[in-house]
Order: C-alpha cells, then sequence, then structure tokens
C-alpha cells in the first residue's frame, strides 16, 4: 500500500540549517536546476544532505508503512470468506511485503542499510503510516481498507512517483502498478458488502463510520500547519499539499460512497460548488499526533509482532550471513 | 467400496491437506524471518489453496459434490480427511520449515504419480501442479541445506525440527480404505509406493545437509477415518468464522 501523506519528523530545526550549511553553493544551484528540468537524481550523484536525509525518511516511512500495513489484513486471511477473496486477500498481502522489499532497497541507495532501518521502527524512532495503528474489527474492515486506503495512498503514490529521486520513482511505478489490483479488488469486495444482505450492508456501514477519520487524518495536517514543505516540492521530495491530495481524495471517492447509498460521518462533508473544493469537519488532530507519539489502539500490537519475528528469525539470518561455512549460492524464493 | 467413492475420498484427502497446511502457510504472513520468506510462505499457500479449490472443483464437477465453498467451509472437523501433520500449528521456522520440506516432497510424488492417472481431472490437474510443486521443493531443499551447514546451532534446530515432524509425516502415506481398487485401475499407485518414493527423493537431501533420518517407527495416522488433533477444530472455526454468519450471502 501505503506511503501516507504525511511524513513524521522529528523536530530538529538547528541540526538542518547547521546540515545545510555545509552544501557547496555552486553544487547546490547546479542540483536545483537539474531537478526543475525534470531529471532524475541517481545513487552516486550529488545532493544535499537534507534531501539525503529526508528521502531516507520519506522512503523508509513508506517501506514500514508496507510491512506494519500487511498485518491488519494479514489477520483476516486465515477468515477471508471464501476461495476468492482469500487468494486474492494472500496475493495483495504477499504484495505489500513485496513493496516493502523494494522500498527498503531504493532507501538502501542512499546509505541506510535495511538492518538500521528495521531498528529504528521497532524501537519507535522511525515511523509508518498511523492508519495502520487502528484494528480491522471485522470482514468489512477489511473492505474499507482494501478500497479506501489503498485508493489513498494511491493519491499519494502516483504524485511521489513523479518526485525526483530516481530509484523511488521506479520502485513506485511497479507498486502503483500492482496497487491498481489490489483497489480493483477492495472496490469488488466493498460492493459486494453494500449492495449484500442487511447484515452486510449494516456492518460495512459501521466499519466506514469507524475508519473515516483514520482516512481523514491520512493525508496528514492541513497545509496551513505544516511547516516544512516548501523545499520539499522545491525539490520534488514532496510532490503535493495534503490538503490538495486529501481533496482529490475526495472528488473521487466520496461520489462513488454516496452512490451505494452509505454514508459518511461528517455533516459538514459537501463539495463546495464555487471552489470545486470539499469542504468537511476538521478530524481530530490532537488524536491524530497522540497517535503517532505510540499511543494509538494498536500501535503497540503492530510492533510486538515486528518484534516477535526479529528475534525468532534472529538466528536464520545469523546463519544466512555465515558464507564461510554455507554455500554460496543465492537462495531462490518460492 | 465402489471405485467412485474411493476417488472421491482421494481427491478429499488431498484437497483438505493442501487447503489446511495453506491456511498455516498463510499465517506467516508478516511473522517470517526475512522479508523474503514472508514472501514465500504466502506464494506457497496461495498455491496450496488454489490445488485445494481446483480439486474441490473436481469433487463438484465430476461427482455432483457440492460447491466448493460450502464445501470447504462448512464440514464439520471429523468430515475433514487431512492428515494431523497439515493441522499442526505453525511453531517454530524450524518446524514449518521441515513440514514444508516434507510435505512438498511428498506431494510432488503423489502429483507426479497423478500425471499418470486413468482419471482424466486428476491426470490434467496433476500436469499443472507438478511443475509449481519444483519450486516449492526447490526452495525447501535450499534453506534446509543452507541452515544445516551454517554451523551447529542451526544444525541442531533443523535435527530437532526433523525428528519432531517425522511421525507426523508418515501419516501422509496413511493407507486408504479403497486402495486396491485405486491401484488396479490404475488411478495411482498407492500409499507405500509414494512412501518409498519419497524416501528416495528426501534421503540424499537430508545426507547433504547432514541430518540423520530418523526411522519411521510409528506413523501418526487417523486423519484420514476422519479423528484429528485438537487443532483442526480451532482452524476451521477461524476458517469458517465470516463465512458462517451468512452461508447464504455471497461475500
Amino acid at each position: 500500500m501505503y506511503g501516507g501523506g504525511y511524513i513524521f519528523d522529528e523536530p530538529n530545526g538547528k541540526q538542518q540549517r547547521e546540515e545545510q550549511l555545509h552544501d557547496d553553493p555552486v553544487k547546490l544551484a547546479a542540483f536545483e536546476a537539474r531537478i526543475a528540468r525534470g531529471e532524475k537524481i541517481e545513487p552516486g550523484d550529488w545532493m544535499p544532505v537534507e534531501y539525503r536525509r529526508q528521502l531516507i525518511r520519506l522512503i523508509e516511512q513508506h517501506a514500514h508503512s508496507e510491512i506494519i500495513g500487511a498485518l491488519p489484513e494479514g489477520t483476516w486471511i486465515t477468515r477471508a470468506p471464501g476461495f476468492k477473496r482469500k487468494l486474492a486477500l494472500i496475493a495483495k498481502v504477499q504484495d505489500e511485503v513485496g513493496h516493502g522489499q523494494l522500498l527498503y532497497n531504493a532507501a538502501e541507495t542512499l546509505g541506510k542499510s535495511r538492518e538500521a532501518m528495521i531498528n529504528d521502527l521497532l524501537s519507535g524512532k522511525s515511523k509508518y503510516s498511523n492508519v495502520f495503528n487502528y484494528p480491522a474489527e471485522t470482514w468489512a474492515d477489511v473492505t474499507v481498507i482494501g478500497f479506501l486506503i489503498d485508493a489513498a495512498a494511491i493519491v499519494n503514490q502516483v504524485a511521489n512517483s513523479k518526485g525526483s529521486y530516481g530509484p523511488y520513482c521506479r520502485a513506485l511505478e511497479r507498486i502503483c502498478y500492482e496497487e491498481s489490483f489490489h483497489l480493483k479488488q477492495g472496490h469488488d469486495a466493498f460492493i459486494e458488502l453494500a449492495t449484500g444482505t442487511p447484515a452486510q450492508k449494516g456492518m460495512l456501514q459501521d466499519a466506514l463510520n469507524r475508519w473515516w477519520q483514520p482516512i481523514m487524518h491520512f493525508f496528514g495536517p492541513p497545509d496551513k500547519t505544516s511547516n516544512h514543505s516548501e523545499k520539499l516540492m522545491q525539490w520534488k521530495v514532496k510532490m503535493a499539499s495534503n490538503d490538495d491530495m486529501r481533496n482529490q481524495f475526495l472528488d473521487a471517492y466520496v461520489p462513488k460512497i454516496w452512490e451505494l447509498g452509505l454514508t459518511l460521518p461528517d455533516p459538514l462533508l459537501k463539495k463546495n460548488a464555487d471552489t470545486g473544493k470539499w469542504e468537511y469537519s476538521d478530524p481530530d488532530w490532537d488524536l491524530f499526533f497522540e497517535v503517532i507519539k505510540g499511543n494509538g489502539p494498536c500501535n503497540k500490537e503492530r510492533l510486538d509482532v515486528r518484534k516477535w519475528a526479529e528475534e525468532n528469525g534472529r538466528w536464520i539470518r545469523k546463519a544466512l550471513m555465515r558464507e564461510d561455512e554455507m554455500e554460496r549460492s543465492a537462495l531462490p524464493v518460492a | 467400496m465402489q471405485l467412485q467413492q474411493a476417488i472421491q475420498e482421494l481427491i478429499t484427502k488431498m484437497a483438505d491437506d493442501e487447503l489446511v497446511i495453506g491456511h498455516r502457510n498463510s499465517e506467516w504472513t508478516g511473522l517470517g524471518p526475512v522479508m523474503e520468506e514472508d514472501i514465500a510462505f504466502s506464494s506457497m499457500a496461495q498455491d496450496k489453496i488454489g490445488h485445494a479449490w481446483a480439486l474441490y472443483r473436481i469433487l463438484q464437477e465430476s461427482f455432483g459434490g457440492t460447491d466448493p465453498d460450502q464445501f470447504a467451509f462448512l464440514r464439520n472437523a471429523r468430515d475433514y480427511r487431512c492428515c494431523h501433520f497439515a493441522e499442526m500449528p505453525i511453531g517454530s521456522y524450524e518446524f514449518s520449515l521441515m513440514r514444508h520440506f516434507l510435505f512438498d516432497h511428498a506431494e510432488t510424488v503423489r502429483y507426479q504419480s497423478l500425471s499418470g492417472s486413468s482419471f482424466t481431472p486428476l491426470q490434467h490437474l496433476a500436469g499443472k501442479v507438478k511443475g509449481e510443486l519444483k519450486y516449492h521443493t526447490l526452495h525447501a531443499d535450499a534453506w534446509i541445506i543452507q541452515l544445516c551447514t551454517a554451523g551447529k546451532d542451526s544444525r541442531r534446530r533443523m535435527q530437532t525440527a526433523l525428528d519432531d515432524c517425522f511421525q507426523l509425516a508418515g501419516g501422509i502415506f496413511e493407507p486408504g480404505e479403497g486402495e486396491d481398487l485405486l491401484i488396479a485401475e490404475q488411478i495411482y499407485p498407492g500409499e507405500a509406493a509414494l512412501y518409498q518414493q519419497w524416501l528416495n527423493n528426501i534421503s540424499p537431501v537430508i545426507e547433504k545437509a547432514g541430518l540423520t533420518l530418523p526411522v519411521l517407527t510409528a506413523p501418526v495416522y487417523g486423519g484420514r477415518k476422519g479423528q484429528h488433533t485438537q487443532y483442526l477444530q480451532q482452524l476451521l472455526e477461524e476458517m469458517g468464522e465470516v463465512f458462517r454468519l451468512d452461508p447464504e450471502a455471497t461475500w
């Protein structure tokens, strides 16, 4: 899935300013000119310290979001109703983990190892999309995630795929291609419930009510409160503002939800005919930041699963590294 | 037992094995020791569950059986014919890896023999499935050898896993009623023959890995007669949790 529009950063303005002072102004100007011309920056190219830092942060958080994002849906693979849904869900979750792998590889080209990224995830230093800190309580939640969270992620990822860093863009192109199938599956499962029995429809409405706020949170705080977007947009690290992406999402999907006879839990939600923009109640941004800090309903559960995997897999990773005692042939994946 | 019934028994036990082990493999989602293994187990789970689906469809189409979803998701545990080995929880990675190794070699032998079956629907399916299984056993063999040759600790873990798995794996080859008919009609060569071929196939890998093959003294039987571990009941409750909310609805 799922970049999530919001890139978390520890406030550390002093460090940023000092780092930027070390950038050679001539090289910086040439770099910015390349980006303005639409050229892609490649791993060996000169880049500002801050560009590298922000990209690592962005791609790493995106990668973490993929592997943590596999968990809420992954727990429903064993419960998916019927062969068709079961196979589609396994395939989808497998893709997400594969996206994580692609993205860790892309981030590694900037000089941070996968191991270091995973360690930062487990220690809580590095974040992932907040949306995965909410529980998937019923099968209907899986369809809401598969349709609407995937749709939101695509808005974000399509924008990012036009960014300036070559390896990230190429990973995203492949990811977006696969995501478009996920969206179809999610939409299909969502419609099945929306047009199903009264119980199925009730289940879906309930899930939609619970997920609406996390979905509104997905693209991050409003532009008026965003503090370091300008430089990132000039460098084509961030490709669209939070509000623009949110608006794009609402424009494409709210009508689809309403058409199915479902409601959304926001009485103010409507499109302003004059501005062409959507109006909505502000979601609870204090809650958003609380969840980022680790106080959401599932933060601990999600990280505990990853910790279990890391701890129990340690001997295996160690065994794989002992090249002196093993065959040097590469291991096939099934 | 009539031939038709014996064929259905054969297909049912194969399908139930595939569905249940596919379910177990899918439980590794998000838990694999490395991301690549996460993906591998997901991929194999898809294949297994897909094979089960195809086999249930043969039951439906050739024998007037029920819809595959209803058949798979609504039966009681005692009507399942899977072996205990497939039912066991995922346990440690080494247990799951060893089960994957032993089980997929058994499947390979079975589908290879079925590719010459006189029962056409199975013959056709086997031709397709055995191609997929080649990658499963390639994967299993490589990981077993790699982990077993990476030091004493990992070899000890893998030997323990093999010891824990082996009698259970013997249960894959539990003789079934009506087997003589199936052999006589060249549907398949029977469990004893498959077991011998399986031993021939796994032995070189076990040897290369430096493991000691246990002796099959007490194969764990019962699954083919509908006697199961407590784990199957739990698994079926989980698998049918959503489907049973309204079995007549489409999901």
